[in-house]
């Protein structure tokens, strides 16, 4: 746990910490975000002392940490910058080893720590550990960078844009990896950003800065859903699609609107070839005015059926139904209840007007958190 | 010839035990300019001077704290191998990216730590070419000390001068100037070694 209280900091004339108070969680993964300027580093860099507040207290577990060695204190915190900065005379060994060796470790302990963290970004020991940075790519080397801010288990790390520098392609997989890394070991981590697509993805509370104060504070879902500022909103571009979000959306935006239907007259065996032909285990059927009057399973037919006969006999209602105006929680919450694994879509007039299955849910939240899907 | 070689080894000798003390002497300067504000232009001025004294004025001056003989030509050798190893131990301490220096500091090493693990190590390829050019320049220097009674080629030289014998002064320069090349060769290469591996 992270507490600041009444922080301030400037430089000459200018402002960087205005009062800030904040509280970060143990065991959050803690984004801050905002214009350049804002605050974000500075705030960062107070936590282990790189900077030196004016005035005000900064607690971590309740020990004031300006009363703390400032070189003992940064022993216990993980530290990752943008500009990776390993140590180009010492092999990647000699790197992640660093702090545990300021640590007196011994070098059993050490070896197993160079393994251990090696094998969790899947860069083998025997290829790897000899190496100078120079000899890996940008995205190796950070993931080097995250394990040395690791090797001696801190509590907290503190990430300074680390993936700022790195191609979109080893950003995406270097996010997924620390989100894994930081689920697993249940680290405090607070991660400097201006990318917000970063954020949004990472985040457990995200606290947006701006002129040396916090915006807001809250989680990625409910930033989106209420930006607290003007300066948020235009942060959170793209992601906002107009109030095209989970909370206002309704059953039938969920629902795929192509469904097969059959009248009640339909006798059993053509019921059969039907679904066979189209691969699917069960039908609607409609009354003649097209109004929904249950639904029949393969099995029912199989079980029960008799040639020849009228599918209106088989009908049974266990299928789910909800209005297509209904709200979209009461149809997902029917969705994860329905034995048949899919709740069917009523226009009005009763009429059948789609139906929602687990795909179509999981495709349409996917839409309104990050736009039209190709597929 | 049989009575040069020994000549040799005492030339190359002299030169060695200052540049070894210029070195320590130099590189503690150059750490203590970088970690020390404003003592850094005092330092910087203080080698910088003892430069521009022409080197046989400062044998002269030296001689009478230190009498004739090798010591005296040691201490003049390393006052001025001073200035080329302090002045690119300052420059390469200073020159370590900001970044490295961040991530030190982040780590939690103490300042001695940054200088033994980070700061010196990557400054040395540049400490290393200072290094260089104060042997090669002590090398030909070391040629004064015949004036102040120390041994080594100035001896050869110095005789050639005064009997007018052109042969002499050659059999103490050639040497001189084929060392001083093949120092600067070898260790050039090692400087370039040295600088690979830096990056």
């Amino acid at each position: 746990m992270i507490q600041f209280r009444n922080v301030n900091k400037s430089y000459g004339k200018k402002t960087i910490l205005d009062n800030l108070t904040l509280d970060i969680k143990a065991g959050e993964f803690v984004i801050l975000i905002g214009p350049s300027g804002c605050g974000k580093t500075t705030t960062l860099k107070t936590i282990n002392r790189l900077i030196e507040p004016d005035s005000g207290e900064i607690f971590i577990d309740g020990k004031d940490i300006t009363k703390m060695d400032p070189v003992k204190l940064r022993r216990t915190i993980g530290y990752v910058i943008q500009q990776i900065g390993l140590f180009p005379n010492m092999t990647v060994e000699q790197n992640i080893a660093l702090v545990p060796k300021l640590l007196k470790y011994t070098n059993e302990e050490i070896d197993e720590i160079v393994h251990r963290l090696l094998d969790l970004v899947n860069m083998p020991y025997e290829e790897n550990a000899k190496k100078y940075p120079s000899e890996l790519s940008g995205g190796q080397q950070q993931r080097i960078g995250v394990l040395r801010a690791l090797a001696a288990s801190p509590p907290i790390v503190l990430m300074d844009e680390p993936f700022g520098a790195l191609d979109p392609l080893t950003r995406d997989t270097l996010q997924e990896e620390i989100k894994k890394i930081q689920k697993k070991l249940g680290k405090t981590i607070v991660f400097v950003t201006h990318d917000m697509d970063e954020a949004l993805r990472l985040a457990d509370t995200i606290v947006f800065m701006n002129e040396g104060k916090v915006l807001q504070m809250a989680s990625p879902e409910e930033m989106l859903q209420n930006p607290a500022d003007p300066i948020i909103k235009s942060f959170l571009g793209k992601h906002m699609n107009n109030g095209n979000n989970a909370a206002n959306m309704v059953a039938s935006d969920f629902m795929r609107a192509k469904v097969l239907t059959v009248p009640k007259t339909k006798k059993t065996l053509e019921c059969i070839a039907l679904m066979s032909r189209r691969d699917v285990s069960s039908l609607i059927v409609v009354e003649d005015d097209d109004t929904y009057l249950g639904t029949v399973s393969v099995d029912k037919i199989k079980a029960e059926g008799k040639a020849g006969k009228e599918i209106s006999e088989l009908v049974t209602l266990e299928s789910m139904t909800v209005n297509r105006n209904s709200n979209a929680q009461e149809a997902f919450e029917l969705l994860i209840a329905s034995p048949t694994g899919y709740v069917l879509v009523l226009n009005d007039d009763n009429t059948v007007a789609g139906l929602i299955t687990k795909t179509s849910m999981a495709k349409a939240m996917g839409e309104a958190l990050w736009g039209e899907m190709t597929q | 010839m049989g009575d040069l070689f020994p000549l040799i080894v005492e030339h190359i000798l002299l030169v060695l035990i200052a540049i070894a003390i210029a070195s320590a002497l130099g590189v503690l300067l150059g750490m203590i300019s970088y970690w020390v504000p404003y003592l850094d232009k005092i330092i910087l001025w203080i080698v910088d001077s003892l430069q521009t004294i022409p080197s046989l004025a400062l044998l002269a001056i030296l001689m009478i704290f230190f009498g004739l003989g090798n010591t005296t030509l040691i201490v003049g050798l390393v006052l001025y191998s001073l200035l080329p190893i302090v002045r690119n131990t300052y420059i390469g301490l200073t020159g370590v990216s900001p970044h490295l220096k961040d991530a030190a500091r982040g780590m939690g090493m103490s300042r001695l730590q940054r200088m033994l693990k980070v700061e010196l190590p990557l400054s040395f390829p540049l400490i290393f070419s200072g290094i260089k050019i104060a042997t090669v320049t002590a090398l030909s220097i070391a040629v004064m000390g015949v004036l102040i009674g120390s041994g080594g080629l100035g001896y050869p030289i110095f005789r050639g001068i005064q009997t007018m014998n052109f042969h002499a002064i050659m059999t103490g320069t050639i040497p001189v100037v084929i060392m001083a090349l093949v120092f600067d060769f070898f260790m050039s290469k090692m400087e370039q070694k040295l600088v690979k591996r830096a990056k």
